[in-house]
């Protein structure tokens, strides 16, 4: 860590790309106060908003901390790699397990809670898509990132992990939104 | 590894995490849900929902990173009796940009539903909300940060693997549960 443990130089450090990626939430909260109205009329949809969010930085920051290390102990290539492909494989899969059941817990949350106005299925198949599709587009911003980041040669670990989580919680709002638009 | 070989080790290992941040995320949709009343009587705060919520996985995950990283190179001793200088100004400087970042946050999304001609609240309520979520949450977070990686360390866990789910999940439920507290102090002052 080069950064020195003073509160002025971990200020420095970190206040430019901090507001740069605030900019970016703000634009996403804009887009989650397009649809309030349908967000505030079924809490069910409004229970999905955080974990859409929070899963989808996951599915990315996890990724990308895993091809980070495989391309520090240069074990991964770009292109049809082993490596590639098996984590690729393996975010898919981890969305579609924890999806339905981030559905599912929704719908009972709320159930329990307010009291459901939309079908068990409709819930749980705006969690599954949403989850379905932030799980290619998380594979598909991270492998850009860690290319670019290899092609520009800035350290993985400073530069994808930020710029993942942060696109994919901004996707998360995005797509869920597409998908609320399509299916509610 | 075969590509079979290389999807299963990754998927079990991003199990927890991901279920970790699954439970937190639904809680704090489960708070946020509880919230609708102060959305209609604060028009603007659901904008600001993805930044505050952003601004805690990047600030207390990079202290959390940062306090791992020390322990592992033995420059901070887990010991939270007679702390050093250095965490000291790591989570001071976690609070305050955590704060700023908020503020920040607040200020722009007011000067864009303004832009947009959407209705919102006053600047000051919107800011004061921010400021005090911010703060609030931020020094639960800080504490819940340290103790863990702390604690997690000395019992031999690797304190990089604790960080992400822990931010995750406790910063999303501290986040809204903070969030609607800050709401309910300005409607009764302001």
């Amino acid at each position: 860590m080069a950064t020195e443990w003073t509160v002025r130089a971990i200020t420095r450090a970190t206040l430019p790309i901090l507001l740069a990626l605030t900019l970016v939430a703000v634009a996403s909260g804009l887009v989650l106060g397009g649809f309030e109205a349908t967000l505030l009329k079924y809490p069910s949809l409004l229970v999905l908003v955080p974990v859409t969010i929070g899963s989808a930085g996951n599915l990315g920051s996890v990724l990308a901390s895993r091809l980070s290390t495989a391309f520090h102990l240069g074990t991964l290539s770009f292109g049809a790699d082993d490596t590639l492909i098996g984590n690729a494989v393996a975010t898919v899969a981890l969305s579609l397990t924890v999806f339905p059941i981030i559905g599912v817990g929704a719908w009972l949350l709320t159930a329990a809670w307010t009291g459901s106005r939309l079908a068990l299925t409709t819930v749980v198949l705006v969690a599954v898509c949403s989850g379905a599709i932030l799980a290619v587009l998380a594979v598909l911003v991270t492998v850009t990132t860690a290319y670019a980041a290899y092609r520009l040669q800035l350290d993985p670990d400073d530069v994808v992990i930020p710029v993942v989580t942060n696109t994919c919680d901004v996707l998360g709002v995005l797509v869920l939104f597409a998908v609320v638009q399509v299916l509610v | 590894m075969t590509v079979g070989d290389v999807a299963r080790e990754a998927y079990r290992e991003g199990l927890p995490a991901l279920s970790a941040s699954a439970v937190g995320g639904l809680l704090a949709g489960v708070a946020l849900s509880g919230m609708r009343a102060e959305f209609e009587a604060v028009a603007g705060l659901l904008v600001l929902v993805p930044a505050l919520l952003a601004t805690r996985g990047n600030v207390y995950g990079s202290l959390g990173a940062r306090i791992a990283t020390a322990l592992h190179q033995g420059l901070v001793e887990p010991r939270l009796r007679g702390t050093d200088e250095r965490l000291r100004a790591a989570v001071l400087a976690a609070l305050l940009l955590g704060v700023v970042a908020s503020v920040f946050s607040a200020l722009v999304a007011w000067g864009a539903l303004v832009a947009l001609g959407e209705p919102r609240a006053t600047v000051l309520e919107l800011a004061v909300i921010s400021f005090l979520a911010a703060l609030l949450s931020g020094a639960v977070l800080a504490v819940v940060v340290v103790v863990v990686v702390f604690g997690g360390f000395r019992r031999g866990f690797n304190p990089d693997t604790l960080v992400g789910p822990i931010v995750t999940t406790a910063g999303d439920v501290f986040g809204v549960v903070f969030l609607w507290l800050a709401v309910q102090v300005v409607l009764g002052v302001l």
